[in-house]
């Protein structure tokens, strides 16, 4: 069951999508999301709603795989709804005891569901086709003005690119911790809540012991190849940007641009 | 290439006050000498000081008393700390615990990056350590998925891609299955042979050194026994004092000399007992 848990979910396949610099795919999910919350009336949504269709079918992601990501969020979606739908005031449709559905009310919730499940969509494109490496590299390259008000940008991304190396051996190591102590007795699964919380003692305190050895050792291995922060390093892949990365741009700010003028020129 | 002259190492426990409460001495006056291009093993039980000096060889620990020199360079010497350690790369028990990247090439790259390598040159220099270690198909593979030898191979291919002139293995086996442990030496014996790289094979496992130029035994902390590994391994008595254990053949040949056959002395071999008894056969 532990073995389930996905991060950073990717999807390989050629396409313009997964061969654009990962800098314009942090700029593009920023600009979708501003887009999501920016358009108004049934034209933007359109404009929105053709232009993820586009991007979904230029990336070669399968469909259902979009979806996925939607599930995790169908309860707080399902919250939100019912919020919108009891809360907003307006011209009452129909009424039991306090609760009020409002016209205004059946159109928030609507409004509320299409944005979420678009900013669900518009980030899960990013992350199915961006590897986590690349997202890192580009995360550190986008950020590296920061270095100059000391934030440390190297080391943040470098600590993000070694926990997600470690995820899956902690994982493995969880599990086999897991066994043997229900090979002695342990129940992780009966019990209230308290009684389950403490079956995870004997669990966490030999996870911890192992992974600050394990950093112990990562740290003394990279010292031993050389490691001194992120001045003087070189890059093995480095960052550059292709035609194709300028002209998603260009399409990028196009597109928020014109969506921006649709709410200013069209009042519905 | 390497000279140890009367190194010592403590390890000082102190109290929350700074105060000393505990003096461990794990190296007490070392002597050792390695000439560059040999395959040197360096022997010993747990405890006896042998990963603690795989650690000065790399100056991640700096000596107590006494020096150390490493191509030359004086280890005390904190300005030579980075040029010491692209000389002596260093590989380590646990496999997991020493790949930083999440795909292989990257992982071997990681140490070009840190000495500022050109991007060019880093991929070629990945591209070689990774063929001289024979992982060159799983270039673009996760770690994770790997064997344990296949990782520790990828950790020495990262090592090679710095281009040392030495490489220090402490104990590189020891998590390892026999197909693993064999496959790491092979590739180890490789190097020194085709790239002319100065080995240093930390270990406690005998059958490992029969193949070294150099034996070095150490037990609590000194250089108990030195010389070939066939000098080594004829003095069955003594390595038995200092706790390691012979290579079963040895053994075996050491039992059958002591019941009066003529048996040459530091058998290291299956092959070579069977000659010397054919041989003692053929006379009888």
């Amino acid at each position: 069951m532990i073995r389930d848990i996905t991060i950073g979910q990717y999807y390989p396949a050629k396409s313009p999508i997964h061969a654009l610099d990962p800098r314009v795919k942090l700029f593009g999910t920023f600009v979708f999301l501003i887009s999501v919350f920016a358009y108004k009336g049934i034209v933007g949504f359109a404009v929105v709603t053709l232009f993820l269709a586009l991007l979904i079918g230029l990336s070669k992601v399968p469909f259902r795989f979009m979806v996925k990501g939607l599930k995790a969020i169908m309860i707080l979606m399902l919250i939100t709804g019912v919020f919108n739908l009891f809360l907003t005031p307006g011209e009452v449709i129909w009424q039991i005891w306090k609760l009020k559905l409002t016209k205004e009310g059946i159109a928030a919730a609507i409004r509320m569901t299409i944005r979420l499940t678009y900013l669900i969509l518009g980030t899960s494109l990013m992350t199915l086709t961006t590897t986590p490496n690349q997202l890192t590299d580009g995360l550190e390259k986008a950020l590296k003005p920061l270095n100059k008000i000391h934030v440390p940008v190297h080391e943040i991304a470098m600590m993000m690119s070694i926990a997600l190396r470690f995820i899956p051996i902690l994982i493995e190591e969880t599990d086999k911790i897991m066994k043997a102590q229900m090979a002695r007795g342990a129940n992780f699964d009966e019990g209230n809540v308290i009684q389950k919380a403490k079956a995870l003692i004997p669990l966490l305190v030999p996870l911890f012991v192992s992974a600050f050895r394990r950093a112990n050792d990562l740290a003394l291995a990279m010292e031993a190849r050389c490691y001194q922060g992120g001045d003087g390093r070189t890059k093995m892949k480095p960052l550059v940007y292709t035609s194709l990365d300028a002209r998603a741009y260009v399409v990028l700010v196009a597109y928020l641009v014109f969506l921006i003028a649709l709410r200013v020129v069209l009042p519905f | 290439m390497i000279k140890a002259k009367n190194l010592v190492h403590e390890y000082i426990r102190r109290d929350e006050e700074g105060n000393v409460e505990s003096i461990q001495t794990a190296l007490d006056h070392v002597n050792i000498h390695i000439k560059p291009g040999s395959f040197v093993a360096i022997l010993g039980h747990n405890g006896s000081g042998k990963s603690t000096l795989a650690k000065h060889l790399n100056v991640l620990l700096s000596p107590t008393e006494g020096s150390l020199w490493v191509d030359g360079k004086d280890t005390a010497d904190a300005d030579k700390l980075w040029e010491i350690r692209q000389t002596a790369g260093m590989v380590f028990q646990n496999p997991d615990n020493q790949i930083i990247a999440t795909v292989v090439e990257e992982d071997v790259g990681f140490g070009p990056e840190n000495i500022g390598v050109p991007t060019d040159e880093i991929w070629k220099r990945v591209e070689d350590s990774l063929r001289a270690v024979g992982m060159l198909e799983y270039r673009s593979h996760s770690p994770n998925k790997l064997s344990g030898g296949q990782k520790q191979r990828v950790a020495i291919a990262g090592v090679v891609a710095m281009q040392p002139k030495c490489i220090v293995l402490d104990e590189p086996t020891a998590m390892l299955d026999p197909v693993g442990r064999r496959e790491v030496l092979r590739t180890v014996k490789e190097l020194n042979r085709t790239k002319g790289v100065t080995i240093i094979l930390i270990t406690h496992y005998m059958e490992e050194v029969v193949d070294a130029d150099y034996v070095y035994v150490m037990d609590s902390g000194s250089v108990a026994m030195e010389g070939t590994p066939r000098e080594i391994f004829s003095r069955v008595d003594t390595l038995k004092l200092h706790r390691m254990d012979v290579p079963q053949v040895t053994l075996l040949a050491h039992e059958l000399k002591k019941e009066g056959l003529d048996i040459p002395d530091g058998i290291l071999t299956r092959e070579e007992l069977v000659k010397a008894l054919e041989r003692l056969s053929n006379k009888g």
